[in-house]
């Protein structure tokens, strides 16, 4: 062993070896935090199943319902991680559909409903109409000013929440 | 005061309409939130720093809405919506309006 080939060896490390580590440990960590994520979501919706959500604008019972009726919102902002960004890298040349990042807009979008129906129930409501999902580009994505590797899921959603009687 | 994204108002009949009423506010995130936000990048998940952001905008825009209601003595706002614009990296608008009406 000779000093250049030590030299070569200590720049693969630094040219090949950082780099996949920091996307080792954050897909491991991004892969671990997505699960125990996507576990919470699936308990509190559990939890919250009694709650109605619809998008219908006057659903059966609303005109006559009782007592008062308020808007909720529900709002999360979630990243991705270096590892998905540098896979989505590749998928931008083939084109296709981004597995990754679909979970992501899903996981987004049901804790923002998760957390409007939490309102909703903090309010002693037990249903929620005219459901509205919207999005916010807060990374500046249109405005070409984007960081690189700065992805993230925006999910915004508001409703009105009501008391809807118990069906007989 | 009753805010609704319904038109109608349950068990209420609106008798008379007061106007288009809305609030907006320009949110920038701070450094501190950019930072936090950065690392979150590398491993992915919730960036809780940006959903409050989010939080505060739609408060704030509710409730100057809800001002400019109040001014035109209306006691209701019927057919709420939120719209959003991004203006530059790092700031983004968000904007509440409805209509102002009296319901009894």
């Amino acid at each position: 062993m000779d000093a250049d080939s030590a030299s070569v060896a200590v720049t693969l490390l630094v040219y090949a070896g950082l780099p996949a580590l920091v996307l080792f440990v954050g897909w491991l960590v991004g892969h671990l935090s997505e699960t125990r994520h996507e576990r919470s979501l699936a308990a509190r919706e559990e939890a919250l199943r009694d709650i109605e959500a619809t998008d219908m604008r006057n659903p059966p019972g609303f005109a006559a319902a009782e007592g008062s009726c308020m808007l909720v919102s529900g709002e999360a902002v979630v990243a991705s991680d270096m590892f998905k960004s540098w896979v989505f890298g590749f998928k931008n040349i083939v084109g296709g559909e981004s597995k990754f990042f679909t979970r992501l807009f899903e996981r987004a979008r049901r804790e923002a409903l998760l957390r409007m129906k939490e309102r909703a129930r903090e309010l002693g409501c037990n249903a929620v109409c005219n459901v509205r999902f919207d999005s916010v580009d807060i990374g500046g994505n249109a405005s070409g000013m984007k960081k690189k590797g700065s992805n993230m899921a925006v999910a915004l959603v508001s409703g009105t929440a009501w008391r809807r009687p118990a069906v007989a | 005061m009753t805010i609704v994204n319904t038109e109608t108002i349950p068990g209420k009949t609106v008798v008379e309409v007061k106007g288009l009423v809305q609030g907006n506010t320009v949110r920038a995130k701070n450094i501190g939130r950019d930072i936090a936000a950065g690392f979150k990048n590398m491993v992915g998940g919730e960036l809780k720093g940006y959903t409050e952001l989010l939080t505060e905008s739609r408060r704030e825009a509710l409730s100057r809405m809800i001002a400019q209601a109040e001014a035109l003595g209306a006691n209701a706002v019927v057919n709420v919506r939120f719209s959003t614009s991004a203006i530059t990296s790092g700031a983004s608008e968000m904007m509440a309006y409805g209509t102002a009406v009296v319901a009894e």
